[in-house]
């Protein structure tokens, strides 16, 4: 497998796994029990996403899957900046999960028709899902962004705050520039005038305001990443560094 | 009909297992029984979220973290059934979760334990687990209906969570000798509360009595935790690991194992709020449900706008 492809799948991978992640931190801590169970699933779907590039690798590679999610070290996580940040409140869990999902959902729509197969069936497996979330979290936009003046301002300052990420998820790195090329990887500019039309909307109908000036910060697809992914690695990775080799 | 015709009615219905629904009259003390059990238990589900939440960032394998995910997504589903099967005897969701932050209102003390290690998700999956289906088998057959209705659902999922508990501890003894130690330090500290879960022995439980007639409670909290031990002996020899009772044995007179005192002081010192982590797990419950506040605001208040919204569509729509 070219090292290319090797870096997209990572980084489609750990997109999922480290939002997943994140998510499990909302367990038993939700604002309702209804969303405490709703943020638990959509982890296990990211989670179960992730996994199935994972062992996909690990079939070509002759690996196993937790090598790649437990062993790698920070630098070498291709993810993008937005999912590992902090769940702040779940007003920012919500945004950064909009966020993602209309990216989400679009890219893993042009990766139905990528010329590698196992791909496309990951991603025919998981569209179905991304569905869901991207509705799940725009709903909670909706409510939240027009609910109270209290939610609307905490929406505002949420968005302001992570918008800052997502133009990431469009920006292709080269190893995506390649993959984009040889017809394994949608074209992110297509991806990025659907999931920004389809995002932009929802955040007028819930009565926010799309920032107009923010610097958009990228790094995560070179594996330069923020603060906060070492603190993640360090509980993520805990049991296969500190007892190596052992089956559980 | 007079008071006492409907007493005498009810009693009947229960020896007859008819089962009691909510319009059904019922006497007053029946249904504060049923409102302190159901909800008691509602609440164990969602306090028990948190010594196993605190794994999922940590759990080995991702095979594993998705099955604690999924276990204790079932847990909220328990708790949400259990709060609407409680919500059937008059009371709200809202005032059930009150008297849980003011202190009101108990949750299975076994919470009130903390997870050290991995081993302990597996502990609790196969002792705790186990103890509480011995239980909630029996209430399949309790007489009021949803709370039996919700109970034959929930076995079913607990059972599973046994399975998967057993399978995390039988994996890590079969591996290596530094699992099967965490194994036995974790079955070491879980065994004594995971027997306490029955609560007092039958001569100190003085509630049981009327349960009993009332069919609430099918059988006593001794002949379960009976039941569990014979049950749990077994396994653990499959496991190869020792239960941390040296009066532990198989009584060939009375075809059950004979078993040591529970140290009951600990019971009562946990339940009465001394527990380990009686203070971190309420603390976690109390900031969720502050935290949350301005979350059910704003979706309430959402809904009472879409509400609006439609009545001025449907009068623009039929004027």
């Amino acid at each position: 497998m070219d090292s290319n492809l090797k870096k997209f799948i990572l980084r489609l991978a750990d997109d999922s796994m480290i939002l997943g992640q994140r998510l499990g931190e909302w367990c038993g801590h939700g604002p309702v029990l209804e969303q405490d169970i709703a943020l638990t699933n959509i982890a296990l779907d990211l989670i179960g996403e992730a996994r199935n590039y994972y062992a996909y690798l690990a079939s070509v590679e002759g690996k196993k899957e937790d090598d790649y999610p437990m062993l790698r070290l920070e630098r070498e996580f291709y993810n993008c900046l937005l999912v590992e940040q902090p769940n702040g409140h779940f007003g920012d869990s919500i945004i950064r999960q909009f966020l993602f999902d209309s990216y989400h959902y679009y890219i893993l729509d042009g990766l139905k028709s990528s010329k590698d197969e196992t791909l496309a069936q990951i991603a025919e497996k998981s569209l179905k899902e991304a569905r869901y979330h991207l509705h799940f979290s725009g709903e909670w936009v909706l409510r939240l962004g027009d609910g109270t003046e209290k939610s609307h301002n905490l929406m505002q300052d949420s968005l302001n705050n992570l918008v800052e990420y997502y133009e990431e998820l469009f920006t292709p790195a080269p190893f995506e520039v390649w993959c984009m090329e040889q017809g394994y990887c949608p074209n992110l500019n297509d991806v990025k005038d659907k999931a920004i039309g389809y995002a932009r909307q929802k955040i007028e109908d819930a009565t926010l305001t799309w920032p107009t000036e923010y610097f958009s910060r990228t790094g995560g697809k070179a594996g330069i990443h923020s603060e906060s992914l070492g603190f993640m690695l360090t509980e993520l990775q805990y049991m296969q560094r500190a007892y190596p080799s052992m089956n559980w | 009909m007079a008071i006492q015709n409907l007493e005498t009615h009810f009693q009947e219905k229960v020896d007859q297992e008819i089962k009691i629904e909510p319009k059904d009259w019922m006497p007053d003390a029946y249904r504060q029984t049923l409102i302190r059990q159901i909800s008691q238990h509602a609440h164990s589900e969602v306090v028990g979220m948190l010594p196993e939440g605190n794994w999922v960032t940590r759990a080995p394998s991702l095979k594993r973290k998705l099955a604690l995910l999924a276990k204790i997504q079932d847990e909220a589903g328990h708790g949400l059934y259990l709060y609407s099967a409680t919500e059937t005897l008059g009371i709200s969701r809202s005032e059930l979760i009150d008297q849980l932050h003011s202190g009101k209102a108990k949750y299975s003390s076994i919470f009130n334990y903390p997870t050290l290690s991995w081993s302990d998700i597996g502990a609790i999956g196969w002792l705790v687990d186990g103890a509480a289906i011995m239980n909630q088998v029996a209430l399949c057959r309790t007489s009021y209906g949803p709370y039996a209705r919700a109970m034959v659902r929930i076995c079913k999922e607990e059972s599973f969570h046994q399975r998967q508990g057993y399978d995390i501890l039988l994996t890590m003894c079969r591996n290596s000798e530094t699992q099967r130690q965490m194994v036995q330090d974790s079955v070491n500290r879980w065994w004594w509360p995971s027997l306490m879960m029955f609560g007092p022995n039958d001569s100190e439980s003085p509630h049981s009595a009327q349960s009993m007639k009332w069919k609430i409670k099918r059988v006593s909290n001794d002949d379960l935790r009976q039941r569990f031990v014979d049950m749990t002996v077994p396994q653990a020899e499959i496991l190869g690991i020792k239960l941390p009772d040296p009066e532990l044995k198989w009584n060939e007179e009375r075809k059950h194992y004979d078993f040591g005192n529970i140290d009951w002081d600990e019971f009562w010192r946990v339940v009465n709020g001394h527990g380990p982590c009686n203070k971190s797990r309420m603390e976690a419950r109390i900031k969720a449900h502050e935290e949350g506040e301005w979350v059910r605001d704003a979706a309430m208040a959402y809904a009472e706008k879409q509400a609006e919204r439609q009545d001025v569509q449907s009068k623009i729509q039929y004027s």
